[in-house]
C-alpha cells in the first residue's frame, strides 16, 4: 500500500512538474466560466423549470470542452515511460504491475477531480447571489457530480489503454479522442437515422454519456448506469494492463 | 548469486540468446562482454526481472527472476543502459522516491540516501533537477539508485558509456570499491576497464557464451599471445629467413623504415624467443635498436573471439 500511495504521489506530482496541468486548469476554469455564465443568463431571461445545473452542463461548449480535457491528462501516462525508457527502471523495482497500472490511472483521476474544485465555488456563489432554493437542488448536485466522476473514470481508464498502446504522445491523444467522442457522438446517431434497429438504439443510448447526464442532472440514480461506468472502466484497466505486460515482454 | 540455466530469449523472428548458462559466485566482479547486439542487455533484463525468457531459468540470490520476481529484486541493484531517469524531479526527491518504492522509509530513507549521496559525490548537486545534470552526474544518480537498498547484487549496464576519460576512472575506482561489498556484473566495451576491476569476464556472442574465465587466463590461451618486435640494420628478406628458423615462431613480417627493417613476430602462447633473437642479432652483428614484447590484451582475445570466424 506505501508502494501504491507512492507511486500516486509521483503521479500526481508530476502533472504539476509541467506545463500541462496549468494550461487544462485554465482552459478548464475559462471553459466552465463561460458555460456558467451563459447558464445564468438563460435562467434569467424568465421562468424556466431547470436548475441551475442543468444550464449549466447541458450546453454545447461544456460538453466539447468535456471531451478535450481527457486527452491530454491521459496521453503521457505511459507512453513517456516507454519512450524514455524510465519503464525499465520502474519495473525492475520491487512493484507489481497493477500496482503501477492502478497508481497511473488513480494520479490522473485524482488530477481530474482537482479540475472540478474550483466549479463548487459557482454554485456557492450563484446560491449566494440569486437565493432561488428551487433552481438550487441538492440531489442535481450530488448527481451531476457523480455522474461527472464516473464518466471521467471511464474516460481516463480508455486514455490509460490508448497511452499504453504507443510510445508516441500525440498518437495517444488521437485514440483516446476518438473513443471519448465515439461515446457522445453514439447518441447523435439516433437522430441522424430515426429508423435504426431498436436493438442498436438501445445499445446507443446505453453507451451515451449524453444521455446520462440528463438524468443525473435531475438527480435520478439508476443502477445501470453504474454498472456500465463500472464494468467499462475494469474492462479497460484490464486491457492496460494486458497490454502494458506484453509490450515490457516483447520489447 | 547468479545462476543462469540454458536462457534462451527468443523475439519475433531472431533469437537474441540462445541457451546461456553461466554463474557468478559470491563476491566477484564480473564482466560481461560482447560486440553490440550480442545479447547482453537482453540477459541482463532477463536477470533484472523486467521481461521473462522464452526458455531456461535464471535465479538471484536463489531467487528464480519470474515466479519469484519481487524477492529476486530486493536482492539485485540495477542500473540499465543509459540511465533512465526522470528528468522533472531533483536529485534528492528522486532517490527519496526510489528508496520509498524499495520499502525503505522513514528514519532508515535519510540515513540510506545520505548514505549513497555521499557515496556516489552527489552532495552538491542533490537539490539540482535531474534533467538539468551532466552525464557524469546522471549516471551516479543512476548508480545511487542501484545502491540504495544495499543490494547483495548490482547489475550494471554499460556503467562508463558515454563519459569522459577523468569520469571513467571516478566510476571505475566506485566499481572497484563497491566490489568489496557486493556481486557485481557489468558489461561495457572499455576492455582496460575490464582488465583493471573484474575478476572474471564471460565473453558473449551473437547469443552464446564463447569464453568465460579470468582476463589472465584468457589472455593466455589466446592462440598467438601477443607479439615481439626488433628493429633491426639487415636485410629484410635475409632477416626473415634467419628469424623464421628459431623456434616457437609461427610468422614473421617486415617494413622497412628509412633504412631500418622492423620485424613482427607472431609466437606461440607460452614461449619467449627474445633471447634467441638477441643471440642471433649478436651473432650476426646486426645492429639492433628496439627489442620489445608486445603482451596481447584482453582487446586481441575480444577480437578474436568475436570476430574470428569472419576475418
Amino acid at each position: 500500500m506505501t508502494k501504491f500511495l507512492t507511486l500516486l504521489s509521483r503521479e500526481v506530482k508530476s502533472y504539476f512538474y509541467s506545463p500541462i496541468a496549468y494550461v487544462i486548469l485554465c482552459f478548464f476554469l475559462g471553459l466552465t466560466g463561460l458555460c456558467f455564465y451563459s447558464g445564468v443568463g438563460f435562467l434569467a431571461q424568465g421562468p424556466t423549470e431547470h436548475t441551475v445545473i442543468q444550464a449549466f452542463f447541458d450546453s454545447i461548449p461544456f460538453w466539447i470542452g468535456f471531451i478535450l480535457i481527457f486527452p491530454p491528462i491521459t496521453m503521457r501516462l505511459f507512453s513517456e515511460e516507454f519512450k524514455m525508457g524510465t519503464i525499465e527502471t520502474l519495473m525492475t523495482a520491487p512493484v507489481g504491475d497493477w500496482q503501477v497500472v492502478l497508481s497511473k490511472f488513480g494520479g490522473a483521476l485524482v488530477f481530474y477531480c482537482v479540475l472540478w474544485l474550483p466549479t463548487l465555488l459557482y454554485f456557492v456563489i450563484f446560491q449566494q447571489i440569486a437565493r432561488a432554493d428551487a433552481a438550487n437542488a441538492t440531489g442535481a448536485y450530488l448527481g451531476s457530480y457523480l455522474e461527472l466522476w464516473m464518466a471521467g473514470m471511464l474516460f481516463i481508464s480508455v486514455g490509460c489503454l490508448a497511452s499504453v498502446l504507443t510510445q508516441n504522445q500525440m498518437v495517444a491523444a488521437v485514440i483516446s479522442f476518438c473513443v471519448i467522442t465515439f461515446f457522445f457522438l453514439g447518441t447523435l446517431l439516433t437522430f441522424f437515422k430515426p429508423n435504426i434497429a431498436p436493438e442498436l438504439r438501445m445499445l446507443v443510448s446505453y453507451c451515451s454519456v449524453l444521455e446520462h447526464m440528463g438524468e443525473f442532472s435531475k438527480g435520478v440514480l439508476d443502477s445501470r448506469r453504474f454498472v456500465f461506468y463500472g464494468s467499462g472502466t475494469a474492462l479497460m484497466l484490464l486491457l492496460t494492463h494486458q497490454v502494458f505486460q506484453f509490450r515490457r515482454w516483447k520489447a | 548469486m547468479i545462476k543462469v540455466e540454458n536462457l534462451t530469449k527468443r523475439y519475433a523472428g531472431f533469437t537474441a540468446i540462445k541457451d546461456l548458462s553461466f554463474e557468478v559466485e559470491k563476491g566477484e566482479i564480473v564482466g560481461f562482454l560482447g560486440p553490440n547486439g550480442a545479447g547482453k542487455s537482453t540477459t541482463m533484463r532477463i536477470l533484472s526481472s523486467y521481461m521473462p525468457a522464452t526458455s531456461g531459468r535464471a535465479s538471484i540470490a536463489g531467487f528464480d527472476v519470474f515466479s519469484q520476481s519481487m524477492q529476486a529484486r530486493q536482492h539485485l541493484g540495477y542500473m540499465p543502459e543509459n540511465v533512465p531517469l526522470y528528468p522533472d524531479m531533483r536529485v534528492t526527491e528522486y532517490l527519496n522516491y526510489r528508496a520509498a518504492l524499495k520499502e525503505i522509509t522513514g528514519a532508515r530513507q535519510r540515513e540510506r540516501v545520505g548514505d549513497v549521496k555521499e557515496l556516489c559525490s552527489l552532495k552538491d548537486v542533490e537539490n539540482r533537477i535531474v534533467g538539468t545534470l551532466s552525464k557524469g552526474y546522471r549516471q551516479r544518480v543512476g548508480l545511487a539508485d542501484a545502491l540504495l537498498h544495499s543490494p547483495d547484487l548490482l547489475i550494471l549496464d554499460e556503467p562508463t558509456i558515454g563519459l569522459d576519460p577523468n569520469q571513467i576512472r571516478q566510476v571505475r575506482d566506485l566499481i572497484r570499491n563497491l566490489g568489496k561489498h557486493h556481486t557485481i556484473l557489468l558489461s561495457t566495451h572499455i576492455l582496460p576497464e575490464v582488465e583493471m576491476t573484474c575478476s572474471r569476464v564471460v565473453i558473449i556472442n551473437r547469443g552464446k557464451i564463447e569464453a568465460a574465465d579470468t582476463p589472465e587466463n584468457l589472455v593466455n590461451t589466446m592462440r598467438a599471445a601477443g607479439g615481439i618486435r626488433l628493429e633491426a640494420k639487415v636485410g629484410a628478406d635475409d632477416g626473415v629467413a634467419e628469424i623464421g628458423k628459431l623456434a616457437g615462431v609461427k610468422e614473421v613480417s617486415v617494413e622497412t623504415e628509412d633504412g631500418w627493417s622492423v620485424f613482427t613476430l607472431r609466437t606461440d602462447a607460452r614461449t619467449d624467443p627474445r633471447e634467441e633473437l638477441w643471440r642471433l642479432a649478436t651473432d650476426r652483428r646486426w645492429t639492433v635498436r628496439e627489442l620489445s614484447r608486445r603482451r596481447a590484451t584482453l582487446e586481441d582475445v575480444f577480437v578474436e573471439m568475436t570476430l574470428g570466424d569472419d576475418v
